[in-house]
C-alpha cells in the first residue's frame, strides 16, 4: 500500500510540477536524481534482462552479493563524484587506498606495530586525507592541472605503500574486523554495507541542500564566477580532494576487512572504475553535473553487470569488453539526449 | 582574373546582394534582403544582435546558403560552396573572435595552409619576408617570427589582415572590429581601411559603436527582424535616427535622469595602486546616490582599478573605506562582507554560471542571506530567486537556465544577485557590452535605480556616450594614472579624450 503510494507521488512529480505532498515528493526525487534518468532506465533494463536470462540473478541473496562487492567501488566514487564536481579528477584514489591501508596493517598487525585496530584505522585516515590535502595544494597553489597533480600521487602514494613492508602483504586480522563485511544485521546489512548507504545519504544532502554542497557544483560550473561571489574556491578545493582520499582510504580499510588481508598491489586501476561509475551516473568531466544518486546508479551499473555476467559465465575478458562499450554508450546517449534538448 | 578590379572602379564591379533569404525550422532570419558595396567603399550594416547581420556576412563569406537570392560579385554569379571558395574570389572575413593560432608565429599564421615550401621544407625565410612585407603595408612593426600570443589583441586584430591580404582579398567583412580595440588602435584600423578604400577594396563593417560609423562608413544600411529597414546614401545620420530604425520605434530617450547624490561619503579609495602597475595612486571618492564612471582608453588599468576595490585582484599599497570603515582586500568575500558587489567585465566568463537555473546563479553569493544556518532549501531558492526577478524586470522564471537568456537579461541576473543585500558600493564593468541598443536603455534605468536607492555606484565604459550619459562626475585614467575627475557639467567627449589620451 504505502510502498505503490510512494510510486504513483514520483511519477505524479516527474510528470508535472503539481501541487502539495505530491510535489515535494516529485521535487525531492528530481533534486537526488537530477539528470539521471537515462542511468537509471539502463540499470532497470539490465536488471530485466539478468532476471529473465538467469534464475539467480533476482535473488534476495544475490541481490545482497552485489552490494557487498561493490561496497569499495561505492565509497570510493562517492569522493570522486564531489571531486568531479568541481571539474576536476582524483587518479590517485587506488593508489591511496593501497597506502591508507598498508598503514592500518603496519600500526594494527602483532608482527609490526601493534597498536591495535582503532589505531590503525585512525592512522590509515589521516595518511589517506594528507596524501588529498597535498593533491589539492598542488592544484590550488601549484596550479598544477588535476590530472597531472594526482597523477604524481598515483605514483608517490603506491611507491609508498610498497615501502612499508618492502612489497609483502600483511594477513590476519581480529575476526570483529572482518566480521563487519560478512555479517548480516537484521538478516541484510552487514556494516560495510551499512556505511556505503550511510555515506551516499550524508553526501546526497550535503551535495543538495547544504550551502557549501551547492557551492561546489557553483566552482564546477565557473571557478571564476564563484570565486567573485564570495566563495572560498581555494580552500574548497583542497577540502573536496582531501575527502575523496580520506573515502579512498576507508574503502581500503573495507577491501581489507573482506579479504583478511592487506597488500601494497590493492586497488590498482580502481581510480578508472571509480571515474567510470561516477560518469556513467551523468556527471560530466567538464564539472558543475552530476549528483550523488546518479553515482550510485553507476555503481549499481557496473556492480550488477559484472554480477550478472558472472552469473552468465562469461569470462573476465569479455567482461572487460562490455564495461568498456557500457561507458562509451552511456556518455554517449547523454550526449545525444543533451544535443537534442 | 582577367583584369585587376582594384583600378576599374564601374558600378558592376562590386558586391550586388538581391532578395536573400534564410530560414532556420520555422524562424525566418533572413528576408529579401537586397544591397551592393561598390568598389573602394565601406558599407556598414547595423542592427541589434537577431538582425540578420550575421546571416548576411555569413552568406557573403561562404559559412551559410542562402536558402533563396542571389549574389553578383564583379559582375559574375557568386555562390561560393565554403569559405575557402569565398576567399579564392576574393572575399575574406575578420569575425569578432579572432580565429588564430596562438602558438604559431605571425609568419605562420598569415600562410597557414599554404606555407610557401622548397625542396620539400618549409621555406622560412621566403614566408617571413612576404609577412613582414604585408605588415608593413599595415604599417606594423612587429616581427614576423613572433608567436601570436604574446601580441596585443589589436596587434592580432592586423595580423588576420595581413593574411586576408596575403590572400588577395578584394572584400573584406568586419565583424564589430573594433569592440576590443582602445581609442588610438581604432584610428590605426581606420587609417588602414581608408588606405586600403584608396586601394580599390571594398568594406562591409559591422559594429555596435555608432560613434564610428560616421567616422568610416560611406554609406549605411540597418537591419531589423531580418530585413533591411533603411539605406543611407550617407554616413552622417543622427545616431537616434539610425537607433530608432534599429529597434522599429522612437527612442524618446536613451539615459535616465540622475537625482542629486547625498552627502554621506560610502566609498573612499586613497592612492591605490597595483602589484603589476597596471594602476597606480588612484584616488577618489563616491557618495551615496551618487555615478561615478571610469574613462580611459583600453588598457589604462579602469578593470584592474575596480576588480583591486572588489577584492578580486591583489593590491600592493593604498587603502579602502567603506562608510569610514576601512575594508581589509583579501578577496572578493571580504568586499562583499563590507558591502562592495562587482558586475564584471566579461558576462560569461565571470558572471554567470552559464549551464545553471537564474535560481541558483542567485542563490550563488548569497547563501548566507538564502541559507538560514547554510542549509538551502529549494523552496527558499525559488523565492529569493523570484523577488529577485521581480525587482530587475528579468525576463525568465527562477528555474530557466541562464545561457537562454539575452544579454541584458543575464546582465540583470548579475545585478539582482547583489542588490538583495543590499550592498553600499556597487560597481559595474563594461555593464552594456554585447547588449542591444534597445535593451541598454533597461540597464541604465537599473543603474539609477541603485544610486536613488542610497548606494554609491561605479560605472566603468568603453562607450563614451554611456560614461557621460549616466555619470554625475567623470574619473579619466590614463596609463594607470588618474588625469583628473570631470563634474558633469565639465565633462564633454572631447574633455575625457583629451585627458585619457594625455
Amino acid at each position: 500500500m504505502a510502498v505503490s503510494n510512494d510510486a504513483s507521488n514520483l511519477k505524479a512529480g516527474e510528470l508535472k510540477a503539481g501541487s502539495g505532498a505530491q510535489a515535494t515528493a516529485g521535487a525531492r526525487f528530481s533534486a537526488v536524481f537530477a539528470g539521471t534518468m537515462g542511468p537509471l532506465i539502463g540499470l532497470v533494463l539490465l536488471c530485466l534482462a539478468l532476471s529473465l536470462t538467469t534464475d539467480t540473478f533476482l535473488t534476495i541473496r544475490n541481490i545482497l552479493n552485489v552490494l557487498d562487492q561493490v561496497t569499495v567501488l561505492g565509497i570510493m566514487a562517492i569522493g570522486m563524484t564531489l571531486v568531479i564536481l568541481i571539474g576536476g579528477i582524483d587518479l590517485s584514489v587506488g593508489s591511496v587506498l593501497a597506502l591508507a591501508s598498508m598503514v592500518m596493517g603496519f600500526v594494527a598487525h602483532p608482527d609490526y606495530l601493534n597498536l591495535g585496530l582503532p589505531a590503525g584505522i585512525a592512522a590509515a585516515l589521516v595518511v589517506a586525507g594528507l596524501c588529498g590535502l597535498v593533491s589539492g595544494l598542488l592544484v590550488t597553489v601549484t596550479k598544477l592541472p588535476p590530472f597531472i597533480a594526482t597523477l604524481a600521487m598515483m605514483s608517490v602514494a603506491r611507491g609508498l605503500a610498497n615501502m612499508i613492508t618492502d612489497g609483502s602483504q600483511i594477513v590476519g586480522f581480529p575476526d570483529w574486523f572482518t566480521s563487519l563485511s560478512i555479517i548480516r544485521h537484521f538478516g541484510f546489512l552487514s556494516v560495510t554495507v551499512g556505511l556505503m548507504i550511510v555515506l551516499a545519504v550524508i553526501f546526497a544532502i550535503f551535495l543538495n541542500y547544504r550551502a557549501t554542497g551547492r557551492s561546489l557544483y557553483a566552482i564546477g560550473g565557473s571557478a571564476e564566477v564563484a570565486r567573485l561571489s564570495g566563495i572560498p574556491v581555494k580552500s574548497l578545493t583542497n577540502w573536496v580532494y582531501a575527502i575523496c582520499a580520506v573515502l579512498a582510504g576507508l574503502a581500503g580499510i573495507v577491501l581489507a576487512a573482506r579479504l583478511d588481508s592487506v597488500q601494497p598491489s590493492s586497488g590498482l586501476g580502481y581510480e578508472l572504475d571509480t571515474i567510470a561509475a561516477v560518469v556513467i551516473g551523468g556527471a560530466s568531466l567538464s564539472g558543475g553535473v552530476g549528483s550523488i544518486g546518479g553515482t550510485a546508479i553507476g555503481v549499481l551499473i557496473i556492480g550488477v553487470l559484472r554480477n550478472g555476467l558472472n552469473l552468465l559465465g562469461v569470462s573476465p575478458f569479455i567482461q572487460q569488453v562490455v564495461i568498456g562499450v557500457v561507458i562509451a554508450l552511456a556518455v554517449a546517449t547523454d550526449t545525444w539526449r543533451r544535443r537534442a534538448q | 582574373m582577367s583584369t585587376d578590379p582594384r583600378h576599374t572602379h564601374s558600378p558592376h564591379n562590386g558586391l550586388v546582394v538581391s532578395g536573400l533569404c534564410k530560414s532556420y525550422g520555422p524562424v525566418q532570419v533572413l528576408a529579401d534582403a537586397s544591397f551592393e558595396v561598390r568598389p573602394g567603399e565601406v558599407v556598414a550594416l547595423l542592427g541589434e544582435n537577431g538582425a540578420g547581420k550575421s546571416t548576411v556576412s555569413n552568406i557573403i563569406a561562404g559559412s551559410t546558403k542562402p536558402d533563396a537570392g542571389t549574389i553578383t560579385w564583379r559582375g559574375n554569379a557568386y555562390s561560393p560552396a565554403n569559405p575557402a571558395a569565398a576567399i579564392d574570389a576574393g572575399i575574406g572575413m575578420i569575425h569578432q573572435e579572432l580565429k588564430l593560432l596562438p602558438d604559431l608565429s605571425v609568419a605562420e599564421n598569415v600562410y597557414v595552409g599554404r606555407l610557401p615550401m622548397r625542396g620539400g621544407r618549409i621555406d622560412r625565410a621566403a614566408m617571413n619576408a612576404r609577412a613582414s612585407a604585408q605588415l608593413k603595408r599595415l604599417g606594423l612593426d612587429v616581427s614576423p617570427e613572433r608567436k601570436v600570443r604574446t601580441l596585443r589583441i589589436a596587434a592580432q586584430q592586423q595580423v588576420e589582415i595581413a593574411k586576408a591580404l596575403t590572400l588577395n582579398a578584394e572584400l573584406l567583412i568586419f565583424d564589430e572590429p573594433t569592440a576590443a580595440l582602445g581609442g588610438e588602435e581604432t584610428e590605426l584600423l581606420f587609417q588602414q581601411i581608408r588606405k586600403l578604400k584608396a586601394e580599390g577594396m571594398s568594406f562591409i563593417y559591422i559594429s555596435h559603436r555608432l560613434d564610428e560609423i560616421a567616422q568610416i562608413a560611406d554609406r549605411v544600411v540597418v537591419m531589423r527582424d531580418g530585413r533591411i529597414v533603411a539605406r543611407h546614401e550617407r554616413a552622417d545620420i543622427p545616431v537616434r535616427t539610425v537607433v530608432e530604425q534599429m529597434v522599429g520605434r522612437s527612442v524618446e530617450r536613451m539615459f535616465p535622469t540622475v537625482s542629486a547624490p547625498g552627502n554621506d561619503t560610502l566609498l573612499e579609495v586613497e592612492n591605490l595602486s597595483s602589484p603589476e602597475r597596471s594602476f597606480q595612486n588612484v584616488s577618489f571618492s563616491v557618495r551615496a546616490g551618487e555615478i561615478l564612471g571610469i574613462a580611459g582608453l583600453i588598457g589604462a588599468g579602469r578593470t584592474e582599478l575596480v576588480r583591486a576595490i572588489a577584492g578580486a585582484d591583489p593590491i600592493s599599497s593604498g587603502s579602502v573605506r567603506v562608510a569610514g570603515k576601512p575594508v581589509h582586500l583579501n578577496g572578493p568575500a571580504a568586499a562583499i562582507k563590507a558591502g562592495v558587489v562587482l558586475v564584471p567585465e566579461d558576462r560569461k566568463a565571470q558572471g554567470v554560471v552559464l549551464d545553471q537555473t537564474i535560481g541558483e546563479n542567485l542563490a550563488i553569493g548569497n547563501f548566507d542571506h538564502v541559507a538560514p544556518n547554510a542549509w538551502v532549501f529549494p523552496k527558499a531558492v525559488q523565492k529569493f530567486a523570484e523577488a529577485g526577478i521581480r525587482r530587475l524586470g528579468v525576463k525568465g522564471r527562477p528555474n530557466q537556465a541562464v545561457s537562454k537568456l539575452s544579454g541584458g537579461n543575464q546582465q540583470k541576473v548579475i545585478i539582482a544577485k547583489w542588490v538583495s543585500r543590499p550592498p553600499k558600493v556597487f560597481i559595474l564593468d563594461e555593464p552594456t557590452r554585447g547588449i542591444d541598443v534597445g535593451a541598454r536603455a533597461a540597464i541604465y534605468d537599473v543603474i539609477a535605480d541603485l544610486a536613488r536607492s542610497g548606494m554609491a555606484v561605479v560605472v566603468v565604459s568603453s562607450d563614451l556616450e554611456e560614461v557621460l550619459g549616466l555619470s554625475h562626475r567623470v574619473l579619466v585614467l590614463s596609463r594607470g594614472r588618474q588625469r583628473g575627475i570631470l563634474d558633469r557639467s565639465e565633462a564633454s567627449n572631447i574633455a575625457v579624450m583629451e585627458l585619457a589620451t594625455s
